[in-house]
């Protein structure tokens, strides 16, 4: 009966769809600048494949299952290992660079981490089941419902970088790690709470997905409060409920949605769009900001800046406690020293620089004679981290891909480093590409990001009460905070 | 975001003009970099090279130097690398080589090593830095600029709503 009345529905849907489509959708406001990509017929044809999902997670975790094997059984030499290369170097450019800037949380549409888990709970690949998902289904714990674990999931990954870029082993272990507890969670709690709240990777993804000029929202939010049956976030014969957890009609920013297309299949009122919008235009959403997430824009400035050093720098003493192994990767060298790298580095992404920002919000709000809280000053000032801190890590990862990137033509012939050839670009040479140019683009990135973010301090004034010259004037030592951020990075750099 | 839909004040258009051409002269005007380089001599640096750094790590020179560099690895077989300028080298222990070169374009170029030596190879690095480090300190004034100009522009187009 249910499948006939949607069946019908979806031929009045399809009839009026182009008549529907030209209307301004009213009722959100804000649809300034924006574009449903679904009005382009192959694209909206493709997202309401369902095996649209399945055919790039399948691709993706052929990868990564390739990835954990030359990790763990090829050669410990990490730039003729397919997993060193292809995950920090290709994977990473791809996501921070080419993906979380241009379309937000796409890679978690292909992301194949959490997959075999979904596969398990849905007890299917591709199609719909009907029924309950396989598993336990617990509800996560309420008081870990933010990304704080994935707070400390990043800072976990991200403390042990130096011998994850050098040892392949070490990232195989990893990577295998990740699937496992994804899939183990899969079984005990519902739908992805890998995702939502434990994936180091999906924190940063969801912070800076903020930016993307694209997004998945509701047509119409009447149309959802008035949609009983609710079918994108319970599931329906089309397919399943929100995987992560988020019911579509409320969405307003990118941060928790991960783009798996379930909700264009499950709706049936036609009213999930897929739009271009203006760059950025989440970082103006003041509800949902949260101390949280806050800290994931600290946490990325920070570790992109330790990175820089670390890695970039000429310093050989600070890539010696950043490595715990010694020269010859037998063993420990100095335990003391690396616990001294791991203070450190921690101080400075949870107290250092969350100190000498909270201290610039409290000036601020003085200056701005801002009504709020210290602390809500704190949590709202920081996202203007959130530009500044993508386009801060997109320049550092240009610098090394473009150097590195030339090594990938060898490990896709040779992923083990066993000596095979498999498309003859084995002897493919180490050859660092236009390296003095990076230093131009890092210029522009960091000052884009910097304008964006000055402009944003004075918004988020404004957002908090402030008239026009009291969210000026708070804005000045916001600005002289960005301004010696970028600095730091520009003295890395070219300095 | 309305940064960019947003309709731009004539107040707001020429702050974007006269920030537009002073980022364009703080980042293309000729700078007599030669003169403030003083007359060109010859540097010769012994280099070595040991996993994973270099000593000294680094190197400064002034625009129009003759550099030369002695490289020597101390440990294993390491090789040098020059961003921007390509020069490329390679020594094995006890058996140093040299490479020579002008010193014709300024700023900070990486070193680093290009024979896969271990570990932290490819964060194997160094740098050369040739003054004066012009590319840097546009670098520098156009941050500046950004940062005043973006709040000059903030001040010059109100924001309506608090929203
Ligand atoms: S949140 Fe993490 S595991 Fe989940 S899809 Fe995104 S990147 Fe993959
Ligand atoms: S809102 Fe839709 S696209 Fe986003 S995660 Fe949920 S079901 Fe997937
Ligand atoms: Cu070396």
């Amino acid at each position: 009966m249910t499948a006939f009345r949607k069946s019908e529905d979806r031929f009045v849907v399809s009839a009026s769809a182009l008549q529907e489509r030209a209307e301004v959708r009213t009722t959100n406001g804000n649809t300034n600048g924006r574009f449903d990509l679904l009005q382009i017929r192959p694209i909206r044809w493709l997202l309401h494949q369902r095996a649209f999902q399945w055919v790039l997670t399948t691709a993706t975790l052929f990868f990564f299952l390739l990835a954990i094997l030359t990790g763990l059984f090829g050669t410990p030499a990490g730039n003729k290992n397919f997993s060193i290369i292809f995950v920090w170097i290709v994977w990473w450019a791809l996501v921070i660079i080419v993906l979380v800037p241009f379309a937000g949380r796409f890679w978690c549409t292909m992301c194949p981490i959490p997959i075999p888990g979904e596969w398990a709970q849905r007890r299917s690949f591709i199609g719909k089941r009907p029924g309950k998902l396989l598993g336990l289904g617990k509800k996560w714990p309420r008081r870990l419902r933010n990304i704080w674990l994935q707070n400390f999931a990043f800072l976990g990954v991200a403390i042990l970088s130096g011998v994850l870029l050098t040892r392949p082993q070490a990232t195989g272990l990893v990577l295998l790690l990740f699937v496992v507890a994804a899939f183990a969670l899969s079984l005990i709690f519902e739908r992805r709470a890998f995702c939502r709240y434990l994936c180091p990777v999906g924190g940063f993804i969801g912070l800076y997905s903020m930016a993307a000029p694209v997004e998945l929202r509701v047509r119409d939010r009447d149309v959802c409060r008035t949609h009983t049956e609710k079918t994108c976030y319970l599931g329906s014969a089309e397919g399943y409920g929100c995987p992560w957890l988020v019911f579509p009609g409320a969405l307003e920013r990118n941060t928790y949605c991960g783009l798996c297309t379930e909700c264009l299949k499950t709706c049936d009122r036609n009213n999930i769009v897929v739009n271009l919008r203006p760059p950025g235009s989440d970082l103006l959403v003041q509800k949902g900001r949260r101390l949280d997430e806050a800290f994931k824009g600290f946490i990325m400035v920070a570790c992109a800046m330790i990175y820089s050093a670390v890695f970039l720098g000429p310093w050989g003493w600070l890539k010696d406690m950043a490595n715990p192994a010694t020269s010859s990767g037998q063993g420990m060298a100095s335990p003391t020293r690396y616990l001294a790298y791991a203070g450190a580095f921690l101080a400075i992404n949870l107290l250092v620089l969350p100190g000498l920002f909270y201290a610039t919000t409290w000036l601020a709000k003085r200056l701005g004679g801002l009504k709020t809280t210290p602390r809500k000053m704190f949590i709202e000032y920081a996202y203007t981290l959130v530009p500044l801190g993508l386009l801060a890590w997109i320049a550092f990862s240009l610098a090394f891909v473009f150097v590195n990137g030339s090594y990938a033509f060898a490990v896709i012939s040779d992923p083990f480093g066993w000596g095979w050839d498999l498309f003859g670009t084995k002897g493919f040479p180490w050859t660092p590409f236009v390296p003095q140019v990076v230093q131009y683009l890092q210029t522009g990135l960091l000052a884009g990001g910097l304008v964006t973010a000055v402009y944003l301090a004075y918004r988020i004034g404004r957002q908090n009460g402030a008239d026009h010259a009291g969210a000026l004037r708070a804005a000045m030592p916001i600005t002289v905070f960005l301004t010696t951020v970028t600095l730091v990075f520009l003295r890395l750099y070219l300095g | 975001m309305r940064v960019f839909s947003q309709r731009l004040s004539q107040q707001g258009l020429i702050v974007v003009v006269v920030f537009v051409s002073l980022s364009l002269l703080v980042a293309f005007a000729p700078v007599p970099v030669d003169a403030l380089a003083g007359t060109p001599t010859t540097r010769e640096i012994t280099v070595e090279g040991r996993m994973f750094d270099f000593s000294p790590n680094v190197i400064r020179v002034n625009k129009g130097d003759h550099v030369v560099i002695d490289f020597a690895a101390m440990d294993v077989v390491h090789g040098l690398y020059v961003d921007g300028y390509g020069i490329e080298t390679e020594a094995e222990p006890g058996v140093p080589t040299r490479v020579e070169f002008v010193a014709d374009k300024a700023g900070k170029f990486r070193y680093r090593c290009s024979v896969s030596c271990g570990a932290m190879h490819p964060f194997m690095i160094g740098e050369l830095i040739v003054g004066p480090n012009t590319p840097f300190w546009r670098a520098v004034g156009l941050t500046l600029l950004a940062a005043v100009g973006a709040l000059v522009f903030t001040a010059t187009n109100r924001t309506e709503a608090a929203r």
